[in-house]
């Protein structure tokens, strides 16, 4: 079990406010100097989906994910988190950034990273004690990483990093996920792992967002979709928006349609 | 010489006072370097050390006095004001971080050595203020009331560190995580820019604008060499700065022949490096000799594997084990394996290998079934 008792309880009640989408994103326009990377984008999310954002390379992805995580400060537009501004719902995000922003060198163990998870619901000045200890190890079991709680962490190899991190927003126990590339550069094994905690996420009603680089296994891994370029170019059920015309807007020339029906992107060979 | 006993008597009060003083600073230097290079800001404490100098002869302009809490005041404005604008054109230029440093850095320090020449041309005190100290350091003027302002700051700033721990190790490992917990990671990094302000401007007499930086890096990067914790490092690195500072203000007096006063500063460099250099050569793991020798007895090993399969080789060409090789035939095979006589005779040493007559060598029983085993575990991997 991922989901704690009381998060359960936090967590109906989340949903009893009738249908409040997750994330609701409304005209957000992020621009670095001059140029727009992301354009009046409009954006709602129901609850208990696991959705894709996938979109060609610089098409916005991590910059929408960090806008809405208010990481970056939009040009213009509204977030909205469970109804209300993202300030307010700190403890109903998570947030998975991509590996590479961290510097896997930094002096400390595995089981000291997952347990900056609890730092959010610790506040100011209390140090972590026994019960913060428990939750990380609980978290790095359920990421089958519970043998190298004591490791430093610039021994872990790529897929071994990803899964602590996931550990790490595991323990927060929170509503909505956000995941930047959490596949990327992950090994198969760690790549199934990887969706198979996602979809217990999801199975327990959450709701977890992840920026997604290969178009292959989107009908396999998720249930909504977003399609990006600078602009939105369609979100919904999988089944209704993931479509070679819609595809075609986001990715252009670049697109190549394979035989086997699903689709992948040039530049993933490049 | 001077022994203990000579170090605690009444008319060494002073040395002690600048020992104290020595101590504290570079303790505090370390344990916050610590910080700044994990966060990859090394360079900020240079440009912070420098760009004070112009506040310190500024604030000696104004208020006509060597007070520290006056001189040390205009330093930390300075400095501050320093960091402030490396942000800001970071921000709204083209401009990126480490240039605009160097920018910043020349800037202020020009401006300050303007202004000190200008005080010691226009005013009668100057010497007597000592501000030329500021350069190079003088640990040697630190007089007690110097040394309290000192201690006292490196107090609290130890003490502010002690009670953001949690929150600086967050900032420093992944500031963005961190703002989506909630904490305003902006406050933080004043916060924590702030007590590295403080602890090189506490440096500043001591050691000098020019030099002081190096007490906020070199600890740093030694204690890394031996922990891989961050308390252990952050401790370390502090204790590695306070030897170096004692060390440089000590040698600094022991060494210095009325009238001529030695400057601190390098001195305290010196010390601090020749920790670094320890450190680098013989930190257990990360040192360098014993990544050297890890090396060296690992080419070994797979030198004696080489010339041990050359042999295996050579015996399935016999039906007799007897049947000895020219030296020159399995130096022929092992061309780039090393020295090939070297190996044999430690193959010979663990009975894997013998001599058959004059140069004559082939392989044992043993020997026959380790190359065996060895193959098995080469197709393994």
């Amino acid at each position: 079990m991922i989901v704690s008792e009381a998060a359960a309880d936090n967590l109906s009640e989340v949903n009893k406010e009738t249908d409040i989408p997750a994330v609701e994103v409304s005209d957000l326009t992020v621009a670095y100097h001059d140029k727009p990377v992301l354009w009046d984008i409009d954006l709602t999310v129901p609850n208990g989906v696991l959705m894709a954002i996938v979109g060609p390379n610089g098409a916005g992805k991590t910059t929408l994910i960090k806008a809405i995580l208010g990481l970056i400060r939009p040009v213009a537009g509204q977030v909205l988190i469970y109804g209300r501004p993202c300030g307010e719902q700190r403890r109903l995000i998570a947030y998975v950034p991509q590996r590479g922003s961290v510097d896997w060198d930094f002096p400390t163990t595995v089981l000291d990273l997952v347990m900056m998870g609890t730092y959010g619901s610790l506040g100011w000045f209390r140090r972590p004690g026994k019960a913060e200890r428990e939750r990380a190890l609980r978290a790095l079991e359920k990421v089958e990483m519970a043998a190298f709680a004591h490791r430093q962490i610039s021994q872990l190899s790529g897929g071994q990093q990803q899964r602590v991190f996931l550990a790490r927003a595991l323990v927060q126990d929170a509503q909505v996920y956000f995941m930047d590339e959490p596949f990327q550069g992950v090994d198969a094994t760690t790549e199934r792992a990887i969706i198979e905690l996602l979809r217990e996420l999801r199975s327990h009603g959450r709701t977890v967002l992840v920026v997604h680089h290969d178009l292959q296994t989107v009908i396999e891994y998720f249930d909504w979709v977003m399609l990006l370029n600078v602009r939105r170019i369609a979100s919904g059920p999988v089944s209704e928006v993931f479509t070679e015309a819609n595809l075609r807007a986001a990715y252009g020339a670049r697109l190549a349609l394979i035989r086997n029906g699903g689709f992948t992107s040039r530049s993933t060979f490049q | 010489m001077m022994t203990l006993a000579d170090f605690f008597r009444p008319e060494n009060y002073p040395l002690r006072v600048v020992v104290l003083g020595c101590g504290a600073l570079g303790l505090v230097s370390g344990a916050l370097g610590a910080f700044a290079v994990l966060r990859k800001q090394s360079l900020l404490g240079d440009a912070i050390s420098h760009a004070a100098l112009p506040g310190v002869a500024l604030a000696f302009l104004l208020t006509q006095t060597k007070e520290p809490v006056f001189l040390l005041t205009g330093a930390a404005l300075a400095s501050w004001l320093g960091t402030l604008l490396v942000m800001v054109i970071v921000r709204y230029t083209r401009i990126k971080y480490d240039a605009a440093l160097g920018v910043m850095l020349s800037v202020f320090f020009g401006v300050g050595l303007v202004v000190l020449t200008y005080i010691q041309n226009h005013s009668t005190k100057a010497n007597q203020a000592g501000l030329r100290n500021f350069l190079f350091g003088q640990a040697g003027t630190l007089l007690l009331s110097d040394v309290i302002v000192i201690v006292e700051l490196a107090a609290l700033v130890l003490l502010v560190l002690a009670l953001f721990w949690k929150e600086f190790k967050l900032l420093s490992f992944d500031p963005d995580y961190a703002a989506t917990l909630g904490y305003p990671i902006q406050l933080l990094d004043v916060l924590l820019t702030t007590l590295l302000v403080i602890a090189i401007v506490t440096g500043l007499q001591a050691v000098g604008a020019v030099l002081m930086s190096a007490l906020i890096i070199a600890p740093a990067a030694a204690a890394r060499q031996w922990t891989d914790r961050l308390g252990v490092m952050v401790v370390l690195a502090g204790l590695f700065g306070a030897t170096a500072g004692v060390a440089g203000g000590l040698l600094g007096d022991l060494l210095s022949v009325p009238p001529v006063a030695l400057p601190t500063g390098p001195l305290v460099v010196l010390c601090v490096s020749a920790i670094v250099i320890f450190s680098l050569l013989l930190a257990p793991n990360r040192g360098l000799v014993w990544n050297g020798l890890r090396e060296m007895a690992r080419r070994r090993q797979l030198q004696l594997e080489a010339i041990l399969d050359h042999l295996y080789q050579l015996s399935l060409q016999h039906e007799s084990l007897d049947h000895g090789h020219p030296f020159a035939v399995v130096r022929s095979m092992a061309v780039g394996q090393g020295n090939v006589l070297r190996s044999l005779k430690e193959l010979e040493a663990r009975g894997w290998a013998r001599r058959t007559g004059p140069s004559m060598w082939a392989i044992t029983e043993a020997g026959l079934e380790e190359a065996r085993r060895r193959r098995i575990v080469r197709q393994q991997e």
